[in-house]
């Protein structure tokens, strides 16, 4: 298929989305979209797939003009679209997913499971996406189930055209490399791919064309040979160092020791297994490896807000045992979650609040358990100067910022505060590059004043950026501990479990990878 | 309220609208825009009005003079025109002359033939069923915002008019004394009561909508169980009626001394600071700061180093507290002559109604308990001309269309907010 968009506008209001977008998909190629957060690229998506309706432009497919009420007519015109968010339903099995809202049936309303199950494994097999038509989605890694998505999105009538916006944030590395050659299969196959992404690396690998949006323009055509600063000033509008200017570490005492660290999920897996750390005040540790290894329950552990079955965790010398998240936040832990939206923000609070959430029961911000909201709107004032927070004031809900503008809220919160150990779980996931170079150079900055710093992070790229030591975990022991210079392919042998084995697809651990029943903390 | 109010309110914003503005807003102006969008007071508003019509025409179809008018109506169209008119007119005078001003007490008055006193009783009566709604409302309303969805507080408060009772007809103290250690032991007793949930769903992870259900069986059974024990049953009658409290122990009526009818006591007072302290408790304290970060976002809390178990028990033991502290307005009150299975009627199950309607806030749970007190003292008063089951209904209907504004705002063709619109959700299910 052949997609064409001519002008396409959209307008919420005075706010212009998107304005005259220009773009062509050819026939099996892949097409990336590359911008910021709030660039435009959604709302260009939701119009292409039918949930948005141009203010003005036009979409033409094969040549022909069409419009779309819904999504179901962009589906019958054959366009497939991957969320980033999924949208399964858990407890139905993969075939049954792929299925909804198009049920194979013998007449009558009588579903026949066994059409659903060989329609499944025609696409799987057609495609080479393996796939269980049994497996229950919600049990499935996170990989999988995009799998599941992406042969639901394929088993639409005629689908020759697949949108998969931001496919890669949720996936691990391994199961990144996986996708991008499922997505290579898929374009020699035919099909034409819309890839919507902020990552550079991926844009590069698999791209054809890119297509760079800002502020709802396009603003730059690129050949997939364009370097990655060049995409990135293009995305942000001006130069960007992906590199942080940092000094040589001047390690001090022991900020966090961990000794022997051992957790036990509910199903009885061991997901921290006599882990041993220490991190000292003036460094940054990068800790390295695949998702689902241990790095959530490590760092909930190092909270409090999880149980661990035996071991030992000092913060700054004291032992941690028997005190609570909110003791040892008070004696200098600070905490960026890797969740932000879960475990970061409250979302219906203002940007006032968010910033005093862990703050709220000290002097100034109370006393005698009265909130003086006087010293919180000021406090508020003064972080959003110093951490450039955009909002229109403090009073503002925390959920109409963008994801760079509430990573920086809860940077705030734990960077005006005296702290002597942190721990920044993805700070930048899901941040635009802007507030990327930003956060980096405060963590930078943090370390430079003598705390202790343990970056856990998905991308090698932000570790290789900002660390001065790595430790490697896999399946919840630290495997290795190597210098910031170690090649990439020394730290990936480590990543997948030493053996020099080469990336797997199967889930390196038995436990799902959402992490909803390992609190064995507070309730 | 006739029905002509009905049918004037939504083609009243036109009129402001329709002023010669200018471009800058005018008041006028801006007050016209503020009546034709679907916010959180025009959506209650309008609610009330759209229940007052749909209990129009429900009075019509139920009255059987009426609805003979219509088997005629292409006859003598007017014939069905007048009889719903009146129907209605009257129906809602009855109404309103039950809860707020009675017309002929007022002439009477005016003649000289009537005390002041006599025209307060419809509002002493509206006043007088709203005070337990007041605490029941705040109950449902303050776990409400911990997201906890308290359905206990029936339950709690019948435990509050035990704990009430039992401090009251058993010590003998001075009223500065016995009084106040009376209303606090029906706080306490219902909180305790209300603790249950919380400390179940903290430890257990037992849901409270389930174990606090439950548990208002268990309250309403232990009453009538413990009400017929000698400890507590009355000494002088054989039905299921307890011992009176002690005249040292029954809360004092506010207007007594102009009409002796007048039943509204303290409890009101205790009620209406009740709900300020709540209102400070939830936007000026510590405790009320952990409360709402909890209700939004138990994980960001948990990770902010607030203890989440012990903010549910806390949050459970203080809105069981406040139906506790009901239950002791009726016990030391209307019902200071015994308590009996029947004293609590449905208090604690209508406490939810009205906390949705003042959408958990303790002022609109205030305005929300009177808008029900009325429209009960009204159906009682107009009671058999009008069937009391119209006032029910006028309630069901209202909180239906507070709960969908979505539907208000089609039915009246608002316009959205900015923000959007504004919808009550439970949290946990």
């Amino acid at each position: 298929m052949r997609l064409e968009l001519k002008g396409l506008t959209k307008k919420f209001g005075s706010f212009t989305a998107d304005d005259d977008i220009d773009l062509v998909v050819e026939p099996g190629q892949i097409h990336a979209v590359l911008g910021e957060n709030g660039a435009g690229k959604s709302t260009l998506m939701n119009m292409l797939y039918g949930i948005l309706t141009p203010t003005s432009g036009e979409i033409l497919i094969d040549g022909e003009p069409v419009s779309f009420s819904g999504p179901g007519d962009a589906i019958a015109a054959g366009i497939g679209m991957v969320h980033q968010h999924f949208k399964l339903v858990g407890p139905f099995s993969v075939a049954d997913n792929v299925q909804l809202g198009r049920e194979h049936t013998r007449g009558a309303g009588v579903l026949s499971a066994r059409a659903a199950r060989k329609a499944v494994l025609d696409v799987s097999e057609q495609y080479g996406l393996r796939l269980d038509p049994d497996a229950v989605c919600e049990d499935l890694p996170v990989g999988v189930q995009q799998r599941v998505e992406i042969v639901k999105a394929l088993s639409g009538p005629k689908t020759e055209l697949l949108i998969l916006d931001e496919p890669t944030a949720v996936l691990t590395p391994a199961e990144i490399t996986e996708l991008l050659q499922i997505m290579r299969n898929l374009a020699q196959a035919g099909t034409s791919i819309l890839f919507i992404s902020h990552k550079l690396k991926e844009v590069q690998a698999v791209a054809d064309k890119i297509t760079v949006i800002r502020r709802g323009k396009v603003v730059a055509e690129l050949a997939p040979t364009a370097s990655e600063s060049e995409m990135a000033s293009a995305m942000v509008g001006r130069a960007v160092s992906l590199q942080v200017d940092k000094t040589p570490a001047v390690p001090g005492e022991p900020r966090l020791e961990v000794k022997d660290l051992t957790v036990v999920s509910d199903a009885g897996v061991k997901v921290l297994d006599a882990l041993e750390l220490t991190v000292n005040g003036g460094e940054i540790v990068g800790l390295a490896g695949v998702e689902g290894n241990g790095q959530t329950e490590l760092a909930r552990a190092i909270l409090g807000l999880l149980k661990p079955d035996s071991g030992y965790i000092a913060i700054d010398g004291r032992d941690a045992h028997g005190r609570g998240p909110a003791r040892r936040i008070a004696d200098g832990l600070g905490y960026i979650p890797e969740d932000r939206g879960r475990d970061g923000l409250v979302s219906e609070f203002s940007v006032a609040e968010n910033i005093v959430l862990n703050q709220y029961k000290d002097e100034p911000y109370s006393k005698r358990g009265v909130v003086d909201s006087g010293a919180v709107h000021k406090r508020a004032v003064d972080s959003i100067a110093e951490f450039d927070i955009r909002t229109q004031s403090p009073d503002e809900s925390a959920s109409s910022l963008s994801g760079g503008n509430q990573q920086k809220v809860i940077i705030a919160r734990e960077f005006s505060r005296p702290r002597r150990f942190l721990v920044a779980a993805q700070p930048t996931r899901g941040v635009d590059v802007g507030a990327t170079e930003f956060i980096h150079s405060r963590l930078i900055a943090e370390r430079d004043t003598g705390t202790g710093v343990l970056l856990i992070s998905s991308e090698l790229d932000e570790i290789y950026a900002l660390a001065d030591r790595i430790a490697v975990i896999y399946n919840g022991r630290i495997v290795g501990e190597v210098a910031p210079d170690t090649p990439r392919e020394v730290i990936g042998r480590l990543m997948v479990g030493a053996a020099g084995a080469p990336a797997t697809t199967e889930p390196l651990n038995t436990e799902p990878l959402n992490d909803e029943d390992t609190d064995g903390g507070d309730r | 309220m006739s029905d002509s109010t009905t049918a004037e309110a939504p083609a009243e914003p036109p009129a402001p609208a329709a002023e010669p503005a200018e471009d800058k807003p005018n008041f006028m102006r801006l007050f016209g825009r503020y009546l034709t969008e679907a916010n959180s007071v025009m959506v209650t508003i309008y609610s009330l009005l759209l229940a007052f019509l749909i209990g129009a025409i429900l009075l019509i179809v139920s009255d059987e003079y009426t609805r003979s008018t219509f088997t005629y109506f292409f006859a003598r169209p007017q014939d069905a025109w007048y009889a719903s008119r009146d129907l209605i007119v009257e129906s809602y005078t009855a109404l309103f002359e039950g809860a707020i001003l009675n017309f002929n007490t007022l002439e009477s008055y005016q003649a000289g033939q009537a005390e002041f006193g006599n025209l307060l009783r419809p509002l002493s009566e509206t006043l007088t069923y709203a005070t337990p709604l007041i605490f029941t409302g705040l109950a449902v309303g303050l776990a409400f915002r911990a997201g906890l969805f308290n359905i206990g507080a029936q339950g709690q408060l019948i435990f509050g008019m035990m704990g009430a009772l039992i401090v009251g007809f058993s010590l003998d103290l001075p009223i500065w004394l016995h009084l106040p250690l009376a209303v606090i032991a029906g706080g306490v007793a219902g909180g305790l009561f209300g603790a249950i949930p919380g400390v179940l769903k903290a430890s257990t992870g037992a849901h409270e909508v389930i174990s606090s259900i439950m548990l208002n069986n268990i309250a309403a059974l232990f009453l009538v169980w413990a009400l017929g024990t000698t400890f507590l049953h009355s000494t002088v009658k054989s039905d299921l009626v307890s011992k009176p409290v002690d005249d040292t122990a029954i809360l004092p009526t506010l207007l007594s001394s102009l009409n002796p009818s007048l039943r509204v006591n303290l409890a009101l007072v205790i009620g209406i600071a009740a709900a300020v302290f709540t209102w400070w408790l939830l936007s000026k304290s510590t405790f009320g700061f952990r409360i709402r970060a909890v209700g939004f976002n138990e994980h960001a809390a948990a990770t902010a180093g607030m203890r989440i178990g012990s903010t549910y028990t806390t949050t459970m033991a203080a809105a069981g507290a406040l139906a506790g502290l009901g239950g002791a307005a009726l016990a030391l009150g209307v019902s200071s002559g015994g308590i009996t299975t029947n004293t609590a009627l449905d208090y604690g199950f209508s406490g939810i109604t009205v906390a949705l309607l003042g959408r958990a806030n303790p002022g609109g749970i205030v305005a929300s308990a009177l808008l029900f007190g009325a429209l009960k003292a009204g159906a009682l008063s107009a009671q058999p001309d009008v069937p009391v089951d119209i006032s029910t209904l006028l309630q069901a209907t209202i909180v239906l269309f507070i709960a969908a504004p979505a539907l208000v705002k089609a039915i009246l063709h608002l316009r959205t907010p900015r923000g959007g619109l504004v919808t009550l959700e439970a949290k946990g299910w």
